[in-house]
């Protein structure tokens, strides 16, 4: 089962919440490098099967493993600090910091330990000038002294991933990065996420075929808890078990 | 330039609370150096209950624990002989931020009601404490035995030194929380309490550092009770009383949340207004009311929030 280039392996996880198997026996493994998405209808355990990567849920059976550790146990903090970073299906930046601050943070969590009291924050170069950088990157270096509260829909997502970005991440996990954004916006963000692309190793929930098509090295199809295909952009375009299951809902919404 | 709108509000209020001894002085009017050595002590109290409630989001009810720790940790030194104020403090110091140790630690694992609850219940179980230590007078309470004295260097039953010490810690502390809440630490707190979720998904475990924030609290609010026991001459488990934890967050919130000097305005507010208002009507508290639901309604902020130069995240 295990290829050396797997940088996260998921082995037969399984969580119900009463008769509800929301993963049902999950196996998958995502490579060093490539975008890897996972798709499926409104209800597949998407968030569910998110949440066990990320931390915030615990499975009943089953492992995680990253880069080699087994990693099931371990809360969001730790996983954070292993490398395994997150961006949320509904934004969730620090609103009432600005765009510097949010990004500042994230840097603040992976360089040294926190428990100090007296030095402002603000004024440590240390924090400032590599989250001055990574705004740049994203295109949010004209925005950094803008409360986060006050800055687009969009803006925001950028901000978020700027925040994955800045906990240098292994492995970034982004739920639904285009959700809630028009044609236009969704289409500015996947230009955007397309530059991270063999940089970075990413897992990209999306309910947008679009973005999803046009991003993913590999798609895996998620229906009632179960992975269903794993394959090529071309491999699931033409998978008819996900064409009955997954894209023919979608024509119905 | 917020920054400095904030500093010079900060430096007038201290100028002020400096200026009125000698003012109470020239009246004749020696109350006024009394309450406002009061409203300075729960300034403090409302202060260290500020740096949980306003930076960490934290909604401790039971923060008048700790004015009593402090208190008790005094009364019982000084019922004993000993009124030597560097043991005095440092013993109110050292046990109000132990009992703000423990109960920090079976507390912060909860949130919302169950936090507030908790908080409460602990406050309950030491005010009950302090009725049934008959040794230390009990439900009736006790008189200090003497006034805290520092070796040579200053008699509380002094008024006016008194009132410089109380200022002088004020002073101290309104600087600590000013350095606290900007620190690393500070902005991990402040964090936590704008989206937790948030906080531990870039990899911090927020735990710690609500325990490490509580702690400082609990000790700073038992410096407040240390003060507190002095100004009064008088030992109570009343001190303890949950709706003396109502009247601390009150304050906070009337005077302005996560504001460095929102608290200190709170407390003057209140403190003032009760004063005024009870020279007129035993049924003040029916006009007080009102006056809070208002602040709470429309000044969002509080007090500090109308003040110029008052903005966000600071």
């Amino acid at each position: 089962m295990s290829e050396p280039a797997a940088l996260l392996q998921i082995e037969d996880l399984y969580k119900a919440f009463g008769a509800l198997k929301a993963t049902d026996h999950v196996s998958l493994e995502v490579r060093a490098g490539e975008t890897h998405a996972i798709i499926g209808p409104n209800g597949a355990g998407k968030t569910t099967l998110i949440g066990q990567l990320a931390g915030n849920l615990r499975p009943d059976t089953g492992r995680i493993r990253f880069a080699g550790e087994d990693i099931t146990a371990l809360p969001a903090p730790a996983r954070s600090r292993r490398g395994l970073a997150r961006s949320f299906q509904i934004t969730s930046v620090y609103r009432d910091f600005t765009a510097l601050d949010n990004v500042a943070l994230a840097v603040q969590a992976h360089s040294g330990s926190s428990f100090r009291f007296w030095h402002p924050a603000r004024a440590d170069q240390s924090l400032r000038t590599p989250a001055r950088a990574i705004l740049d990157e994203v295109g949010l270096g004209a925005r950094a002294d803008v409360l986060a509260a006050n800055l687009a829909h969009g803006e925001q997502r950028q901000l978020e991933v700027a925040m994955v970005l800045a906990t240098k991440p292994r492995l970034m996990l982004l739920d639904e990065p285009v959700a809630g954004m028009g044609v236009e916006e969704s289409q500015r963000m996947v230009q955007f996420l397309a530059r991270f692309k063999g940089r970075q190793t990413i897992i990209l929930v999306e309910h947008d075929m679009d973005a999803v098509f046009s991003l993913a090295d590999r798609i895996s199809v998620l229906v009632y808890g179960r992975i269903i295909a794993t394959g090529t952009p071309a491999e699931i375009r033409a998978n008819p078990e996900v064409r009955s299951a997954y894209l023919g809902e979608e024509a119905e919404a | 330039m917020h920054a400095h709108a904030r500093t010079l509000t900060i430096a007038v209020v201290l100028a002020a609370l400096a200026a009125v001894p000698p003012l109470a002085a020239l009246l004749g009017q020696p109350f006024y150096l009394d309450l406002f050595r009061r409203i300075m002590i729960f300034a403090i109290a409302a202060l260290s209950l500020n740096l949980i409630l306003g930076y960490g989001g934290l909604v401790s009810f039971g923060h008048a624990a700790y004015l009593g720790i402090g208190a008790y940790a005094v009364g019982i030194l000084a019922h004993h002989g000993i009124h030597n104020g560097f043991l005095q403090f440092g013993a109110a110091i050292v046990a109000s931020a132990a009992v703000a140790l423990v109960i920090g630690a079976v507390s912060i694992r909860t949130s919302g009601v169950y936090f507030i609850m908790i908080t409460l219940a602990f406050t309950q179980m030491l005010f009950y404490l302090g009725i049934s230590v008959g040794e230390y007078g009990g439900d009736d309470g006790m008189r200090l035995a003497g006034r805290t004295r520092f070796a040579g260097l200053l008699d509380l039953r002094d008024a006016t030194p008194f009132y410089y010490f109380v200022l002088a810690i004020l002073a101290a502390f309104l600087y600590l929380v000013h350095r606290l809440v900007n620190s690393r630490f500070g902005m991990v707190l402040r964090a936590t309490k704008s989206n937790e979720a948030r906080t531990r998904a870039i990899g911090f475990s927020p735990y710690l550092y609500k325990l490490a924030a509580f702690v400082i609290a609990g000790a700073m609010c038992g410096v407040a009770g240390a003060l507190f026991v002095n100004q009064t001459a008088y030992l109570t488990p009343a001190f303890m009383n949950w709706t003396r934890s109502g009247e601390i967050m009150f304050m906070v919130i009337l005077g302005g949340m996560s504001t460095l000097i929102g608290p200190v305005l709170g407390a003057a507010a209140l403190l003032l207004l009760e004063d005024l208002l009870q020279s007129w009507t035993q049924h003040w508290q029916l006009i007080l009311g009102p006056i809070l639901v208002l602040v709470v309604l429309f000044a969002k902020r509080g007090l500090a929030g109308l003040l110029p130069g008052a903005a966000r995240n600071e």
